[in-house]
Order: C-alpha cells, then sequence, then structure tokens
C-alpha cells in the first residue's frame, strides 16, 4: 500500500532461523540479509539502498543472541539485546551507567524496544548512538560465520566502520555479541549528544568520553564522536596528548584543537559544519572540566 | 517479487493465520487482512507512533515490523481493547479529557500509553512526556492528552 512508486526489494527467500547454526547457514552464500528489529531495515526497505538481499533471514529467535552476561572481568551484550534492554538493565545501571545514559538518548520507547545493539553497529550509520560509549568502553564485537576456516573472530569495534552504511563485515558474517572489559573503580565515562529535541533525534553532535582518573588526569582515555565525520571515530592523537596528564586550562586548549583536526563535520540539514565544530569543542571542553573537578 | 509466507500468531486473544508478501509490514497486514484500521499509516519511518500496536508487551511501531516477524507472536491492538464492559479506562479517559482532535494520532498515543501504564501505574506528567516523545500529534493537542493519560494512570492505581 502506498508503496507504488517505490522499487519493493527482490528478496525471494524467507527463513525464520531458531538456532545459530541455521542463521549462519542461511548467510553462509552471502546472499542473506539478518532480520532483528527491523526499524532500520525496513525504514531503508523502500529506499532504493539495495541493502536488502535476496534472502531474509530472521535472527530474532535464535537465544544464543540474547541476553547480557556480567562478571568482574568481562561483560557480554548478546547482539539482540535491545535498547531498552540495556536501559533498563539494573547491573549495566550500577557498573556501566554510560550505556543505559546513551540508550536514554536514544529515539523513542516504540524504536527502542526493537533496536538490537548488533544492528545499530551493523547498519553503520555515522551517528549511531549506541556505538560512541561501547568504543569508549574499547568494546570489541564477535562475528561468526559457518565457513571458512575461522568460524568466530573479533574485530575491536572501532575498526568496524569503513564508511556512512558501511563496515568490514563480510556479507556471510554474523554480528552475535560485543565485549568489554567491566569498568574497575575510579573508571569514568560519559556520553553527550545534540539535536533540536530531547527526542527521536538524530545526533547532530555526539560524544562519549571514558578512562580512569588518576592524579587529577584521564589515563588511557578514549574519546569518541558521531556524526562528524563518515564513521563514529576515535580521536586517537588527542587521546595520546591527554594520556595520564593533569587536566589543566592549557591541555584542554590543545585538547581542542588536536580533536578539531581530527573531526571532519560537512554541512547537511542537521547542521553546519560550523556548528558541529563548535558542539564538538563544546563537549569536549565541558567534560574534561569535569573531570579536573573530579 | 511476490514471495508470500504463510504462519500464524496471537491477535487480540485470538489465534489467527495469515499469508502475507514478505516485503509487507505488520501495519499493511493489519489493516489489509484483518480489516483492523486503528493503527495508521502517517510517516511510515517510525517518527510519528500513528501505527503503535503492542508485541509481546512491548509497544512498537507496526510501520517498521515487517509481517514475518508476527509468527508466533502476541499483538495487541487499539482494536483489542474493547471488552464486554465497553472501552478501556484509558480511551475512557481520553473521552473524558476532550484528548481526542482529528483523531488520526489516538490509537497510537492509547496503545502507547496502555503499555506505559501496564509497566508503571505510578506514572508522574514527566514521565508521560516522556514516555509519549514518539507520538506526535500534529493537532498539537497534547495538553489534553497528557491529562488523560495522567487520569487513567490514577485510575490504575486505585
Amino acid at each position: 500500500m502506498l508503496a507504488q512508486n517505490k522499487i519493493p526489494p527482490g528478496i525471494d527467500e524467507y527463513i525464520n532461523a531458531t538456532t545459530l547454526p541455521m542463521a549462519l547457514e542461511a548467510l553462509a552464500d552471502g546472499k542473506g540479509t539478518p532480520l532483528a528489529g527491523g526499524s532500520d531495515l525496513w525504514a531503508q526497505k523502500d529506499s532504493g539502498t539495495g541493502r536488502i538481499g535476496s534472502r531474509l533471514v530472521n535472527i530474532n529467535h535464535v537465544q544464543e543472541l540474547h541476553g547480557i552476561t556480567q562478571n568482574d572481568k568481562m561483560t557480554r551484550i548478546g547482539a539482540l539485546v535491545t535498547v531498552s534492554e540495556i536501559l533498563e538493565s539494573e547491573s549495566l545501571r550500577e557498573t556501566v551507567p554510560v550505556l543505559p545514559a546513551s540508550a536514554d538518548r536514544f529515539a523513542s520507547d516504540q524504536i527502542r524496544n526493537v533496536a538490537t545493539i548488533g544492528g545499530n553497529i551493523a547498519n553503520a550509520s555515522p551517528a549511531a548512538d549506541m556505538v560512541l560509549p561501547l568504543m569508549a568502553l574499547d568494546a570489541i564485537i564477535e562475528i561468526q560465520t559457518s565457513a571458512g576456516e575461522q568460524k568466530k573472530r573479533t574485530l575491536p569495534l572501532a575498526d568496524v566502520f569503513t564508511g556512512p552504511g558501511k563496515t568490514s563485515l563480510q556479507p556471510n558474517e554474523l554480528i552475535t555479541a560485543v565485549e568489554f572489559e567491566t569498568p574497575k573503580a575510579g573508571f569514568h565515562s560519559a556520553f553527550c549528544k545534540s539535536g533540536p529535541r530531547p527526542a527521536l533525534e538524530i545526533s547532530m553532535v555526539a560524544m562519549s568520553i571514558a578512562g580512569t582518573m588518576e592524579d587529577g588526569g584521564l589515563r588511557d582515555p578514549r574519546i569518541c564522536f558521531g556524526a562528524v565525520g563518515p564513521t563514529p571515530i576515535r580521536c586517537r592523537r588527542t587521546e595520546q596528548l591527554i594520556d595520564g596528564q593533569a587536566i589543566d586550562d592549557d591541555l584542554i586548549n590543545r585538547a581542542l584543537e588536536a580533536m578539531e583536526g581530527e573531526i571532519s563535520p560537512i554541512d547537511d540539514f542537521r547542521g553546519s559544519k560550523w556548528y558541529r565544530v563548535h558542539m564538538a569543542r563544546t563537549y569536549l571542553e565541558q567534560e574534561l572540566m569535569a573531570c579536573r573537578s573530579m | 517479487m511476490s514471495l508470500n509466507v504463510d504462519f500464524t500468531f496471537s491477535l487480540n486473544g485470538k489465534n489467527v493465520a495469515a499469508v502475507v508478501g514478505v516485503t509487507e509490514s505488520a501495519l499493511d497486514l493489519l489493516r489489509r487482512e484483518f480489516d483492523l484500521a486503528g493503527a495508521k499509516l502517517a510517516c511510515g519511518e517510525g517518527e510519528c507512533g500513528a501505527c503503535t500496536i503492542i508485541v509481546d508487551g512491548r509497544s512498537r511501531n507496526a510501520c517498521l515490523m515487517p509481517a514475518v516477524d508476527l509468527e508466533g507472536r502476541t499483538i495487541l491492538t487499539i482494536e483489542g481493547l474493547w471488552t464486554e464492559k465497553g472501552v478501556d479506562p484509558i480511551q475512557q479517559a481520553f473521552i473524558d479529557e476532550g484528548a481526542v482532535q482529528c483523531g488520526f494520532c489516538t490509537p497510537g498515543m492509547i496503545m502507547q500509553a496502555r503499555y506505559l501504564i501496564d509497566r508503571n501505574p505510578q506514572l508522574n506528567e514527566a514521565d508521560i512526556v516522556r514516555g509519549l516523545e514518539g507520538n506526535v500529534c500534529r493537532c498539537t493537542g497534547y495538553k489534553k492528552i497528557i491529562a488523560a493519560v495522567s487520569a487513567a494512570s490514577e485510575g490504575a492505581r486505585s
């Protein structure tokens, strides 16, 4: 209905996978597209982007992809964990508050209830909000495939994205989980996001910063930005510059300058390049000053 | 391409069977096959909430849900709120507060309100404003909508 002027995707096979091997098998020849929450996939269905393959593979009933497991060392979030589940998780709120904080700014209940962490990564939007705190946690993703010598591999999340909507994943690979070290005492993290309204907003600029507070500085810092480049990015030069250094006005100014050299925002209908640079500087300054006053 | 898939699911308390095109949305199916025209197509991309339904206890945009994914699930639409006793207390609150203008957003608003109250009967105004963030009323009748959900929430508590 109402879609007569749009070209529907050429899906000629549908598989409702109930186990992980079944899902991987259905993706093995590279012609399958995994269906999770559908909030990105179905919105793109008629857009002519051709991102849906000829076989639709429903992975929603694959039990291995659900659930959050956590111990003192590692936290594992299944690829099908929804943004609502992250927002409502008591254990994440206690140990990794930056994740629920980011989930809190994500879309609306109706989207949060279905949008999955794996989908937010695989969709590879430059403005993917859940990706930033995970990158700041130095998360890795677990990828599986039914074929080839290496059936399971891991990849740092920061290395996944190659362009807007593009990842380094192969068409026969499936993201099965995200993992990161459970933060220890002294770990600090924050998430900031700007847009014209607090709900259902695709970020104009978003930032997540994390590290360990030590002697007035941030050790092993991670500074991650969204919507200021073709992919979510880590500002590694800025991170090196401030690593373990006492945070003062001079360091903040040098960090802002270094960060500005690492981002590459564009003008578009959501915001101008000038404004994006301004907001990126504002967020980094604000969060470094927050670290200084801790 | 016209691949069809057939399956069963629970719709407003009844087990039903459906045959759907693989590219159809749940919203298309509900309106075409089951004549359930309460959920509306407006934006078609998850911004407006006019198509809100409750699937396995969670509200979601039916326009962004592939119909094939309904298989085995439990669906509640605005039409499922009617019982022998009459309208749902949230529907009654919308009537009492005059919270309906053109009415296009109303089914989605009420389904999202149902979801919110089912999860937390102790809603305050901030919870309601936040909870309805995914539902747009282009008549901008938000004040009375919020009052209606607030009244229904109070009713659910007592």
